[in-house]
């Protein structure tokens, strides 16, 4: 299953992305184009290459074959460059535990090169958007599982990137939470940001996700929007859709 | 690299290690505690008193008899290993180094003031009256005390041939450099040890940060913003330099409380301080390659130790207890040759620019920069897939 890139249009674009450990080929020749303003889901079982199609864009792996671009910018060969524009929630939480929440966003901004000046701004605002401006002060030794994610989400706003990964941004947060953070990436996906998202959650695929990815041993298995995919695989919701894309049996973790 | 991300980097290690109980005992705490135990167990004069004075003697009156005379009975009094030198000036140099602790020079009229004893022992009229000049190694209160009576024992007795100690003597000893007796101790012989003792455990932290980074996935967060290889490690490096040097003077401030005064001027009071903190790079490179090896945190604490405890037995108190062959082992660890600069600096009262001391910091400067660089590029290989 492939996807035409039109030039200058593609905010994310992979080409033949190719990514082995061994013998094992955890992601198989992905091809794939996300146009600007849109929340992309990338579905797929645990094992299905999901979260080393992310870490090959973000650098943090070199890819075996196959190019990554970033807004026309590759990622391999200009990763600096690549990284300046991109925002970053990874599967782990990867906060610090002995910073505040606060400290915790600051210090992605100062490595992201964001005006001293503004700073203090940017990180108030994405600390309120995800619900925890109040609690910013507080080291996140002290936060939820919930709260860690959501002030991940928040390290990863800070900068205002044009591009954001999120990989499982919701895991472990109450209806609530889930509900604003929801919230706040439709309003970027509004204010022409460009979105990649992990998740297991169907229905966060189905609320947010104007396409959706079904990616299974390392290939991409079918595109399109949740409605599309409904109507294509005759299916009440996401759910039933992945299941009779994937099957039914239980894969180990990636 | 970018000094910003560096800073960034460096301010929340330095965070890190003011707020997690662990890292502030191992690296706060831990070597002030070690200090004052340090302090109040050897205090006062211990098990590991000297037996045999290292003494060095250089016979400005050629090979006379009463030269050979006294270098005879030093030898057999069993209380001094002797070497002999040329000239004053490679003897003061060994003096300086730590490898004597005192120096004799013999007078070139020391035959005719013998002779001229022994022909009128009673009639100082008759002398011919010189001077043995005696340096002593400036920081060791039993030398200072010790040595010139032992000395003057020898002379009299043996050179001179007097059967009980004389009144008075064509010889006087002199003493010309200033010996400061102020009631230490066995300490004093630790003291420049312990401080490559606290810096030594930079490892097993360093390596523990590191690990936990990758583990809970912020390392590779880190990585993922438009930060380099560079700014990362620079960020370590400014903290841990900053740490070293915070470590240096609590030692410094402990140490100086128990009694150990260094003999050393502003300068060699800078070169010591400048020797502690470069030693942390060699830590920082030694915690780099620990990190890339251990797979977790846990392994990290473990697997310092190889790095780790050859430094605190072979490094830290060069000289003190160690048997030859263990202390030429200990010239291989970069730790030894900080506690030995210190030692000739702070103990000994040597130049700053003195060989040994520049010798010193240069094996210090050198092996850290090359322990550093191979930390740097083991982990940036286990650290990138």
């Amino acid at each position: 299953m492939q996807r035409e890139v039109r030039q200058g249009v593609a905010a994310v674009s992979i080409e033949g992305l190719t990514k082995e450990y061994g013998t094992l080929r955890a992601v198989d020749g992905l091809t794939l184009a996300i146009p600007s303003a849109e929340v992309f889901g990338l579905l797929g079982p645990n094992g299905s290459g999901k979260t080393t199609t992310i870490n090959c864009l973000t650098g943090l792996l070199k890819p075996t074959k196959g190019t990554v671009k970033v807004l026309g910018i590759d990622a391999r060969s200009d990763g600096l460059e690549a990284r300046k524009i991109m925002g970053v929630s990874p599967q782990e939480t990867a906060v610090l535990p002995y910073l505040t929440g606060e400290e915790n966003v600051r210090l992605f901004g100062e490595l992201y090169s964001v005006p001293k000046k503004s700073l203090r701004a940017r990180a108030d605002y994405v600390l309120e958007k995800v619900g925890l401006l109040d609690d910013a002060k507080q080291r996140v030794t002290k936060y939820s599982g919930g709260m860690k994610r959501r002030v991940s989400i928040a390290m990863a706003l800070v900068t205002d990137p044009e591009v954001i990964l999120l990989d499982e941004p919701t895991v472990g947060m109450d209806p609530q939470a889930r509900r604003a953070v929801w919230d706040f990436i439709v309003e970027l996906r509004d204010e022409g940001k460009t979105i990649m998202l992990t998740t297991h959650y169907m229905e966060e695929a189905e609320e947010l996700c104007d396409e959706v990815g079904i990616m299974d041993h390392g290939k991409l298995i079918e595109l399109g929007s949740p409605n599309d995919l409904k109507t294509r695989y005759q299916a009440r919701d996401m759910e039933e859709v992945f299941i009779s894309l994937t099957g039914r049996r239980i894969r180990e973790g990636e | 690299m970018k000094l910003g991300h560096a800073l960034a980097l460096a301010k929340k290690d330095w965070r890190r290690i003011f707020r997690e109980p662990a890292f502030l005992f191992i690296l706060v705490l831990f070597p002030v505690i070690l200090t004052i135990a340090f302090g109040t167990s050897f205090g006062a004069m211990g098990g590991s008193q000297i037996t045999q004075f290292k003494i060095g003697v250089v016979m400005l009156s050629g090979n006379s008899s009463a030269s050979n005379q006294f270098s005879h009975d030093l030898i057999a009094s069993e209380a001094f290993a002797v070497s002999y030198y040329a000239n004053n000036r490679t003897a003061q140099s060994a003096l300086s180094q730590g490898q004597l602790q005192a120096l004799v020079i013999l007078p070139s009229g020391l035959d005719q003031s013998v002779q001229s004893y022994r022909a009128h022992p009673n009639d100082p009229g008759e002398w011919t009256n010189t001077t043995v000049f005696i340096y002593l190694d400036k920081g060791s209160a039993l030398t200072a005390q010790a040595i010139p009576n032992m000395l003057v024992q020898v002379l009299d007795q043996g050179v001179l041939g007097a059967k009980s100690a004389p009144e008075a003597t064509p010889l006087s000893l002199s003493v010309p450099s200033e010996v400061e007796v102020q009631g230490n101790s066995v300490f004093q012989s630790f003291a420049p040890g312990l401080f490559a003792f606290a810096s030594i455990y930079m490892i097993m932290i360093v390596a523990q940060s590191y690990t936990t980074d990758r583990e809970t996935g912020v390392l590779g967060r880190i990585m993922a913003a438009p930060t380099t290889g560079a700014d990362i490690v620079m960020g370590s490096v400014l903290s841990y330099l900053a740490l070293a040097l915070l470590q240096a003077l609590l030692v410094f401030a402990c140490v100086y409380a128990l009694g150990y005064h260094p003999a050393a001027g502003t300068a060699g009071l800078a070169v010591g301080f400048l020797i502690i903190t470069v030693f942390a790079l060699c830590n920082i490179g030694f915690g780099l390659i620990t990190a890339a090896v251990s797979k977790s945190a846990g392994a990290a604490t473990g697997i310092s130790f190889v790095f780790l405890m050859p430094q605190l037995f072979l490094g830290t108190f060069v000289g003190s207890a160690l048997s030859p062959t263990a202390q030429e082992a200990g010239r291989f660890l970069p730790a030894y040759y900080v506690t030995d600069a210190l030692t000739s600096l702070w103990t000994r009262g040597a130049a700053a620019t003195s060989p040994a001391v520049l010798t010193d910091l240069g094996g210090v400067v050198v092996s850290s920069v090359v322990i550093l660089t191979v930390g740097v590029l083991i982990f940036r290989r286990m650290a990138t897939g």
